[in-house]
């Protein structure tokens, strides 16, 4: 039963994002959506992930969007060329855009028509394994080396964002 | 819960990520459709790894989120960049490019 | 009647009455303690500047808070034309709301059977959950964003530059709290806040004479520091305030608000204030154990505890004079962040070798 409030949470939120004008709405509905997803994390038992994805997605990249938004004072999209068109009239890119989403959510439904085993109760056979001393275990053993080479990432990426943002000295 | 419920909506959250991608006039937008994407990816790593009873599904899921902060980060940066290049953050004002 | 009390006392009536009962005092004790607060904030800085006062409303200016409410309440509300109004009405819910969640996972006093209501004891706190720290964590960067829903959507000069400046600080200083609370959770070796408050019973002993009690205060003076300042700031509080300076910015981002929406702003601050100070209380200065009152009495201890650094809190506040905003953020990541990081270290380093 909450499976299903949280799931329908995150899918209005993402709907909600992809179909408003003005960017802060979308942001914000996207922030909702986050929570829903929190939510199934912690149905899967995954409590210390849903918080994390509260603080770092929820609470950090949705703030540095929130941030951009508001400082390049973001225009509304282009109303007249939404209103004014009929669906099918629309610009050839949107058509084509349309047509291909559509399609791959059909490709979706086709695979997983074909896959087995879809009834089987998610953690029906296996208990288990939420404790912060396990994910931080295997984190830090198994998974060494990605955790060094994200830490390179996370910098490279902080002085990328910097250097491209900054003000030019004109 | 089956797991089947799990895939069917991790793969509807990612179709509307990608019409958002595909639909979107703003550039804004179209990243925060982008991180719907790999949300919806987040969520199915998270499933199948509950369903094996391993706890690598949180751990991949940890660098999936990291990737797209860094990558969320570095995207704004140009957006920014490009905006005061060209004052639109429409995608099809930077069609310089196209022959 | 007998029967009555009989399903009253009974599972699973008797965990909702519990439940219940913690809910009441958890929600009706931080709307007291905004009002004395609001109180308090007043008196404290009159003595402070040697000078009465509230004093005319009640007896010794007592009911000073319910007039300041019944003005609040009976104030027009306005709304400027071009704001947008729908993000105009919930940014202040946004920042009451993560005000009085950042409480949910904080318990204020020893596991109680409520006399004899429960068979076995419970924590009184809303939700244990094991990973209590973090949730603290997330709903206090849930706070950002009323804030700086608040300056866009006034659509006012000086609204949008409270919002942004005050987010920015809010943002910063988070990285310092965050890795003060990692230290504790280091120290601890649990995330549950009940378990920390726990780790923290019992005396440091010299020569077999009780000397200090066992508060991760004293192994923990630089961390506490870093987490008054942090935590201090992410209130927009006391020397940190440059965002709601009167002199400099009319009010920040909380310009165009008037009356009740005003007084949830106000009213998250306080309770803000507040939460901050249960957090450190419980982390720093061992919660509701302190000698002298029986155990099952700690609400009591973690009462003055907590007073006390409200009362800092508002010493601060009257005596220090205002950071300006790059001195501001310089300090945030140029000094604390390197700091926190230095002690998570050191925190490090000594539970391994030294086994603390």
């Amino acid at each position: 039963m909450l499976f299903y409030i949280f799931a329908a949470v995150t899918v209005i939120g993402s709907l909600i994002v992809v179909s408003q004008r003005n960017p802060v709405y979308s942001l914000i509905s996207l922030v909702g959506a986050f929570f829903g997803l929190c939510g199934l994390y912690v149905l899967l038992e995954a409590p210390f992930l849903a918080v994390v994805q509260i603080i770092v997605y929820a609470g950090a990249i949705m703030v540095l969007f929130l941030f951009v938004v508001m400082v390049l004072n973001v225009p509304r999209e282009d109303a007249a060329e939404w209103d004014r068109a009929h669906p099918l009239y629309r610009p050839m890119a949107v058509r084509v855009g349309g047509a291909l989403a559509v399609l791959l959510a059909l490709e979706f439904a086709w695979a997983l028509s074909r896959t087995a085993g879809l009834s089987a109760g998610v953690g029906d056979e296996k208990p288990a394994v939420s404790s912060v001393a396990e994910l931080g275990r295997v984190l830090f053993t198994d998974y060494m080396f990605a955790f060094e080479v994200t830490s390179i990432l996370i910098i490279a990426a902080m002085v990328g964002a910097v250097v491209i943002a900054r003000k030019r000295e004109e | 819960m089956p797991i089947g419920h799990y895939l069917v909506l991790s793969g509807l959250l990612f179709s509307i990520g990608a019409a958002g991608v595909f639909l979107r006039r703003n550039l804004i937008t179209l990243l925060m459709s982008v991180e719907i994407m790999l949300n919806a990816v987040n969520l199915t790593f998270v499933a199948f790894g509950r369903q094996i009873g391993e706890v690598d599904g949180q751990i991949i899921t940890f660098f999936v989120m990291t990737v797209a902060a860094a990558e969320a980060a570095v995207g704004l940066a140009l957006v920014i960049g490009l905006f005061r290049h060209r004052e639109s953050l429409n995608p099809e004002a930077f069609t310089t490019l196209k022959w | 009647m007998g029967g009555l009390i009989q399903t009253l006392t009974s599972p699973p009536v008797n965990w909702y009455i519990a439940y219940g009962i913690i809910v009441a005092i958890v929600f009706g004790g931080l709307q007291g303690m905004a009002a004395v607060m609001v109180y308090a904030e007043r008196k404290v800085a009159a003595f402070m500047q040697q000078r009465y006062g509230p004093y005319l409303v009640g007896p010794k200016g007592l009911f000073q808070p319910v007039a300041d409410i019944l003005k609040l309440f009976f104030k027009e509300e306005l709304r400027p034309k071009a704001a947008d109004a729908f993000l105009f009405s919930l940014a202040p819910i946004i920042s009451v709301a993560a005000a009085y969640l950042a409480f949910a996972p904080i318990p204020f006093g020893p596991p109680s059977t409520f006399f004899g209501l429960l068979d076995e004891p419970i924590p009184l706190m809303i939700a244990d959950v094991n990973v209590a720290v973090l949730v603290i964590f997330a709903v206090a960067s849930m706070g950002v964003y009323g804030i700086v829903l608040a300056g866009w959507a006034s659509n006012s000069k000086y609204s949008l530059l409270g919002g942004l400046r005050s987010s920015a600080q809010m943002i910063s200083y988070e990285l310092a709290y965050g890795i003060a609370l990692a230290t504790l959770v280091l120290m601890a070796n649990s995330m549950s806040l009940h378990e920390i408050v726990d780790a923290q019973q019992g005396y440091w002993h010299l020569f077999g004479v009780p000397v200090a009690p066992r508060w991760y205060i004293f192994p923990q003076l630089i961390g506490f520091a870093v987490f008054a300042c942090a935590g201090v700031a992410e209130t927009n509080r006391a020397p940190f305030d440059f965002p709601e300076a009167e002199q400099e910015l009319v009010a920040g981002y909380h310009t165009e608000y008037s009356s009740m929406r005003f007084a949830m702003f106000f009213m998250a601050e306080y309770i803000n204030m507040v939460t901050v100070s249960a957090v450190a209380t419980n982390l720093y200065l061992g919660g509701w154990h302190g000698p002298l009152i029986p155990e099952s009495f700690g609400v009591l201890w973690f009462l003055i505890k907590l007073g006390f650094l409200l009362f800092v809190y508002l010493w601060l506040r009257w005596t220090l004079p205002r950071f300006r905003y790059d001195q501001l953020m310089a300090f945030g990541w140029k000094v604390l962040l390197p700091l926190a990081t230095l002690n998570l270290i050191a925190t490090a380093a000594g539970v391994l070798y030294f086994g603390l």
